[in-house]
């Protein structure tokens, strides 16, 4: 399948990523002597890297079921804005969208949010989406099995995700004359990153783009909305 | 008690993921301001994703952030030069597992 293939390259970035990360998050719940069921369950159903390791501190500590959704919350608020604008593009997905929704990680966003959308981009979005899915689960997987036989240092091999990033980054740059929206995620995001702190910047970041972006759309209106 | 929380950490993200699709699903015609949102937030949204993978950056403590914004440079340089994001990354992420690992 050339798609597969297509995606499968594509998504090498993330293997990297993901594997890394994973065998992290499984290492850490082996030795704080959680089993491979708990394992699976967490990269299988949440399937949210960030949420997984901050999870694992959770489960430790036992959490409260209140304290554990408010974290959720503020530590995964931002795929509410992934969802906002994948809202026309998944439309027209079919019986993927459900998966599709689902399975909407950062990693994941970076790779569907620059594609058409609808009919025509179903199958790329259902392989990019279910390929990044099982590198988590493996990755998991594996590090949960295997993780202290590791011996090649693997140290900074995570900045793989922040490359993966900046490399959409740069392409969007290069196929858009119009940079306001950009240098608005940007600005806003160094900016609450010094106002915050950096564990609480991300929400504010993202209320502060919002507004920047809709008071800037009654001046690009024209050119915005073809 | 551990599946329990398990079950709740996926249920609120499984719930931030959907709500947006939930409240404009195919029936309702999107607003406007969401067509619009939805153009241009993957650009502010990707910048954002940039500055939090380099959150953790320090100018005051060593390394003094000098893998990472060499790293950067280095993924921004060879991705401009060649539009090759594979060989962006690796390189990328070569250049900061070296500067990491000796210094």
């Amino acid at each position: 399948m050339k798609l597969l293939k297509k995606v499968i390259v594509k998504t090498i970035p993330v293997l990297t990523g993901y594997l890394v990360l994973g065998m992290g998050f499984g290492i850490l719940m082996i030795k704080n002597g959680y089993g491979i069921g708990s394992v699976l369950a967490m990269s299988l159903f949440i399937y949210a890297g960030s949420m997984q390791y901050v999870g694992i501190t959770l489960l430790t500590s036992g959490a409260g079921i209140f304290k554990t959704m408010l974290t959720t919350l503020m530590v995964n608020a931002r795929h509410l804005f992934y969802g906002i604008s994948m809202v026309e593009k998944y439309k027209g997905t079919g019986v993927y969208k459900p998966y599709l929704i689902f399975a909407l990680t950062d990693e994941t966003y970076s790779l569907v949010c620059n594609e058409e959308g609808g009919k025509s981009s179903k199958e790329y979005y259902l392989l990019t989406s279910f390929c990044n899915h099982f590198y988590w689960v493996a990755g998991s997987l594996i590090g949960a099995v295997l993780g202290n036989l590791i011996t090649f240092d693997t140290r900074g091999i995570e900045f793989s995700m922040t490359a993966l990033f900046l490399t959409v980054f740069v392409e969007q740059w290069l196929e858009t004359k119009h940079h306001f929206p950009a240098l608005s995620g940007l600005v806003s995001t160094v900016l609450c990153l010094f106002l915050f702190g950096k564990e609480h910047f991300l929400i504010p970041s993202m209320l502060l783009i919002t507004v920047a972006l809709l008071v800037n759309r009654r001046k690009y209106r024209e050119k915005i909305e073809k | 008690m551990n599946f329990k929380l398990i079950a709740v950490m996926a249920l609120v993200t499984a719930f931030l993921r959907f709500l947006p699709f939930l409240i404009w699903n195919d029936k309702r015609k999107t607003p406007k301001a969401i067509v619009y949102l939805g153009k241009v937030l993957p650009y502010a949204i990707m910048a954002m994703l940039v500055v939090y993978c380099l959150k953790d950056m320090s100018f005051t403590n060593s390394p003094f952030g000098i893998p990472e914004i060499l790293a950067s440079l280095g993924v921004i340089f060879i991705h401009l030069w060649k539009r090759n994001t594979l060989l962006s990354i690796v390189l990328g992420t070569a250049i900061y597992m070296i500067l990491v690992q000796r210094f």
